[in-house]
């Protein structure tokens, strides 16, 4: 049989997994597609965003949630020259851990950029969420973070 | 989707699908087999060692392990050794419940394959009986067992236990 008469095709395997979000990750997504975000207040005031239902360091409940961002600090980041399928962005763009204001916490979402040479870690960005027709309640209702000041 | 509305309550689930994306080769047996599909018939392949026939074939002879060579075309009619009744619902169902899906010995081969038998009511399925695999129109063969819609009962006497027994 010539080579080419063997076959092969796309094949995927998928499962379509639903799970409940709890109270507190529930109101962060809430607040995300509103196009804001909140965190939970957590031992010695510290406010932890993306926020968690139990404090990391005593396992207590958390306190009150409260409003955090839009804007926040690069804490660190990684440029992604070959965007995957699944990424937020399909252009090239940074992973970056981002401390938004009134946050004590970091979360990891992508920054557009120009390049690499645009960033730098304690630069400022600012939200850029979807089109509110589009949001869902899930962190891809955060499109990206973009560079204050415009540069992305 | 957001709904547009202005109160569309809190989030309380999330989707979280997870999904693997393959490049599947079946290979050069398999590849036969699944162009044999095309045509309209089940081809299998002979050991030229012990003389079984798989169907599928793998393009070897798991008990002599050595590569069947000899192309077999088999026949439309085959037995039920065993099935199942399907009553459970679940995601991504395509086919109405109550069905069958049966293990069937195509005539000639040794080696059975899962089909879904309709035509039979639920309770009337029975190991042993002769069945025929009903194709999709012409025009509408591909390579791929999807060209089989279905088995349904041939009309003939049941098969003997003796002439199944060895592939339950
Ligand atoms: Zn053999």
């Amino acid at each position: 049989m010539a080579e080419s008469e063997v076959l092969h095709a796309e094949h995927r395997l998928e499962y379509p997994y639903a799970r409940s979000t709890g109270p507190i990750i529930g109101a962060f997504l809430t607040a995300l597609r509103e196009g804001r975000f909140v965190g939970a207040t957590g031992s010695e005031g510290k406010v932890i965003v993306p926020p968690t239902e139990y404090d990391p360091l005593t396992g207590d409940d958390v306190g009150e949630l409260v409003e955090v961002g839009p804007g926040g600090v690069i804490d660190s980041w990684a440029w992604v020259s070959h965007p995957l399928r699944k990424h937020p962005l399909q252009v090239p763009f940074a992973w970056a851990l981002v401390r938004l204001d009134g946050a004590d916490t970091a979360m990891l979402h992508a920054v557009a950029a120009p390049g690499p040479e645009a960033l730098a870690t304690g630069a400022r960005v600012t939200a850029k969420f979807c089109p509110e027709a589009e949001r869902v309640g899930s962190m891809a209702d955060l499109e990206s973070f973009v560079l204050e000041g415009g540069a992305a | 989707m957001a709904d547009g509305t202005t109160d569309q309550g809190p989030v309380t689930m999330l989707a979280t699908p997870i999904s693997l994306d393959f490049e599947f080769t079946p290979g050069v047996a398999q590849s036969k087999f699944l162009r044999g599909l095309e045509r309209g018939e089940f081809l299998g392949q002979r050991c030229g060692t012990c003389g079984q026939v798989y169907v599928p074939s793998r393009g070897t002879c798991p008990t002599d392990g050595v590569a069947t060579t000899e192309d077999v075309v088999l026949g439309n009619s085959g037995t039920v050794t065993t099935y199942c009744v399907v009553n459970v619902p679940f995601a991504g169902q395509a086919i109405e419940i109550p069905y069958i899906c049966a293990q069937i010995l195509l005539d000639g081969a040794n080696l059975s394959f899962m089909g879904l038998l309709q035509e039979i009511p639920t309770d009337q399925i029975r190991m042993g009986m002769r069945v025929e695999a009903v194709w999709v129109d012409e025009a509408e063969l591909i390579p791929s067992l999807a060209s089989v819609k279905y088995f349904r009962p041939n009309g003939e006497p049941d098969a003997d236990y003796d002439t199944y027994k060895e592939y339950l």
